[in-house]
């Protein structure tokens, strides 16, 4: 079974996130692999380890600036067999569907060494937070879309999983080969150990240029994107914070706030 | 600009509409008119009716049965009904989600998701976006000459049209495509009674700080007229149902009053409440995390802060 899985290079939660000329700014001290790409990983990881010794190969994917290489290299270190970093000027400024059309080009060119199963992305980028990608890459690709899946099994050439929704918990199922989406209850991520920190490094990445995946530049790129950000500013900081200490009066300090805010 | 046809897809749990239609409606009236989408059997006439009155001049019914759930049936049929539409306005929720994105590849069209409203500008839709935990404000232009906007409940306040319309019903026949996906079951989540958090205007979230006892959060949910939010360790714990979680991966709740109580603030959690109107947090630890943006903070612990403020609401009511 070949699996491929999709992880975006992301700015750290915990940094100062902002905006340079309508993009997220991305830099290598701040960025990371989107934390919720780790369960893609995971879940690929898992289903290789059950299958017999050979059997199973998972490639990570990342489409994004020089910096983004990151995101595969921390794929590798968790122990991923392949990495590729698609990475072009053109590619700058991409929309969602900008993103998929690159990412399916990508999955077809790793698809030239043989068939690919499943294709497994997480559940949103801590970026966007669209979670339209996973949607939007299953339409290009033309397979199956399993999103949102709490769980995954991987049995007789069907992939069946769970999914939490708003109004009820749906078990989905659909023949390989099959895109699935993985929420952070679907596993528990691995830490990278020393030994596979160390395998790592020696490990190449590929690198693919859109000509090397036959994607025509005009159809990506910030001309292509159907959405231009035109204007990003910081929101002030809340004005007039309270903050009191509970000395036996707490709780009607606090209702006394709700009353004058109207809100009780 | 009134010849600009904007489409509204009606949220509704069995025959009723819920709330945030009500205020994709009011947005879309600003934006051009506004046709309702009701997916699923006929609406009632009081539902048509509930529909006209914030300025539906037609309402279209597709009905798909349970193919509503595959996002590919759900989109074709959507799609169906919307053709004539140069703005399709939905509210934010994951399924929606993936509807709008296969309606945009079906259509050419941009889409923008979770969005806090939307303007019509030299005849191109611009929205807004409350992004990166709410720290930052975006404006978003669509290119495309259909826009697809997911608009996130409780950003827009619903207001009846000054003149009701009396909406014609009309049933369009969806072209659908062939699903590969099947549905092995469908567990319908236990409706507590009450407004879904998603869309309540209070929300009071219990984190680890409870304990696992409810009790104390539930009850000022009650009396504030709100629904009742957890933090992720919560609903891990399974002292909660998953519907109850807020944050980066749970829902994203815009109230105009938000409770935190027992609850750190990590930056996940932060991400699915920031852009609340009020912040009130309950917390023991004067260094938690969620003081740094809560408009009022009580260091305390919330066994004891919790039922005096019930005692004192209840009190000022009786006047
Ligand atoms: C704040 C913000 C708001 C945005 N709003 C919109 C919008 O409303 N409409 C729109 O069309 N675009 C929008 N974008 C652009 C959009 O984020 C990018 O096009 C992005 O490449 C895909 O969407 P996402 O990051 O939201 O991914 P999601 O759909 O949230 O990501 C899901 C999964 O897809 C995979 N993935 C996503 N991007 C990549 C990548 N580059 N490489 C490898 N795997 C990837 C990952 O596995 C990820 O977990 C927005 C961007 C930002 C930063
Ligand atoms: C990929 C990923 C996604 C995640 N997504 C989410 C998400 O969507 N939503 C989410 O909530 N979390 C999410 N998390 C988890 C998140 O990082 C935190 O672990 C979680 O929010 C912590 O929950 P908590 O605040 O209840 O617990 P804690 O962080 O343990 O905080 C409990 C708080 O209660 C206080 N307390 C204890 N006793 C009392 C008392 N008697 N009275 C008052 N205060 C008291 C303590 O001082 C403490 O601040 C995610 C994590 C990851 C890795």
């Amino acid at each position: 079974m070949r699996i491929v899985v999709t992880v975006k290079f992301v700015p750290d939660l915990q940094s100062q996130r902002s905006f340079t000329d309508g993009t997220v700014t991305r830099t290598a001290e701040d960025g990371t692999m989107n934390e919720l790409d780790e369960n893609a990983v995971e879940a690929a990881l898992q289903l290789r380890e059950s299958l017999p010794e050979g059997e199973g190969e998972v490639y990570a994917v990342t489409v994004g600036g020089a910096d983004a290489v990151a995101a595969v290299r921390k794929a590798l270190q968790l122990g991923v067999d392949h990495a590729v970093h698609v990475s072009d000027e053109s590619i700058a400024g991409s929309d969602v569907f900008g993103t998929a059309r690159v990412l399916a080009a990508a999955v077809h060119q790793i698809e030239k060494d043989g068939p690919v199963d499943l294709v497994i992305t997480g559940m949103a980028a801590l970026d966007g937070l669209t979670s339209m990608l996973p949607t939007a890459l299953a339409a290009e690709l033309d397979i199956a879309q399993l999103t949102l899946a709490s769980s995954l099994t991987v049995a007789d050439g069907t992939a069946t999983i769970e999914r939490h929704m708003a109004d009820a918990h749906e078990t989905v199922t659909a023949p390989l080969p099959a895109l699935v989406s993985v929420t952070d209850e679907a596993n528990k991520p691995r830490y990278p150990n020393f030994k596979l920190i160390m395998a790592a490094r020696s490990k190449p990445v590929t690198t693919w240029s859109l000509s090397d995946i036959g994607v025509d530049p005009v159809q990506v790129g910030a001309m292509a994107s159907r959405t231009t950000v035109i204007d990003a500013s910081p929101r002030p900081p809340r004005q007039n914070r309270v903050t009191v200490t509970d000395k036996g009066d707490g709780g009607t300090q606090l209702a006394a706030f709700l009353v004058e805010r109207g809100l009780a | 600009m009134t010849d600009v046809m904007v489409a509204v897809l009606v949220e509704h749990r069995g025959n009723e509409i819920a709330q945030p239609t009500l205020e994709t409606l009011t947005l879309a009236r600003s934006l051009g008119a506004p046709v309702a989408v009701w997916m699923g059997d006929q609406p009632p006439a009081d539902q048509i009716e509930r529909l006209g009155a914030y300025g539906a001049a037609e309402v279209r019914v597709v009905e798909v049965g349970d193919g509503a759930r595959h996002a590919v049936t759900a989109a074709a049929a959507v799609g169906s009904a919307t053709a004539d539409a140069s703005v399709v306005l939905m509210v934010s929720t994951f399924a929606n989600k993936e509807i709008a994105t296969r309606l945009a590849l079906a259509t050419g069209a941009g889409v923008v998701v979770d969005a806090a409203g939307a303007q019509m500008v030299n005849g191109r839709v611009e929205t807004t976006q409350t992004v990166f935990a709410a720290t930052w404000d975006v404006r978003t232009r669509v290119n495309a000459d259909k826009a697809v906007v997911t608009l996130r409940p409780n950003t827009t306040q619903a207001l009846p049209a000054e003149t009701p319309a009396a909406p014609e019903v009309v049933s369009v026949i969806p072209l659908l495509p062939e699903v590969r996906e099947s549905m092995v079951s469908v567990t319908p989540v236990e409706r507590e009674d009450g407004v879904p958090l998603s869309e309540a205007p209070v929300v009071v979230s219990g984190g680890r700080g409870t304990g696992g006892d409810y009790t104390l959060v539930r009850e000022l949910a009650d009396v504030l007229g709100g629904a009742v939010g957890a933090s992720r360790d919560a609903t891990d714990e399974g002292w909660i149902s998953h519907e109850h979680m807020v944050g980066q991966t749970g829902v994203t709740v815009t109230p105009a009053l938000y409770v935190a109580c027992g609850i750190s603030g990590a930056v996940h959690h932060r991400g699915g409440m920031q852009a609340s109107g009020t912040i009130v947090a309950v917390n023991i630890d004067p260094d938690a995390p969620i003081f740094e943006i809560a408009d009022f903070g009580v260091v305390g612990d919330l066994n004891d802060v919790i039922p005096q403020a019930i005692a004192a609401i209840k009190a000022h009511r009786q006047g």
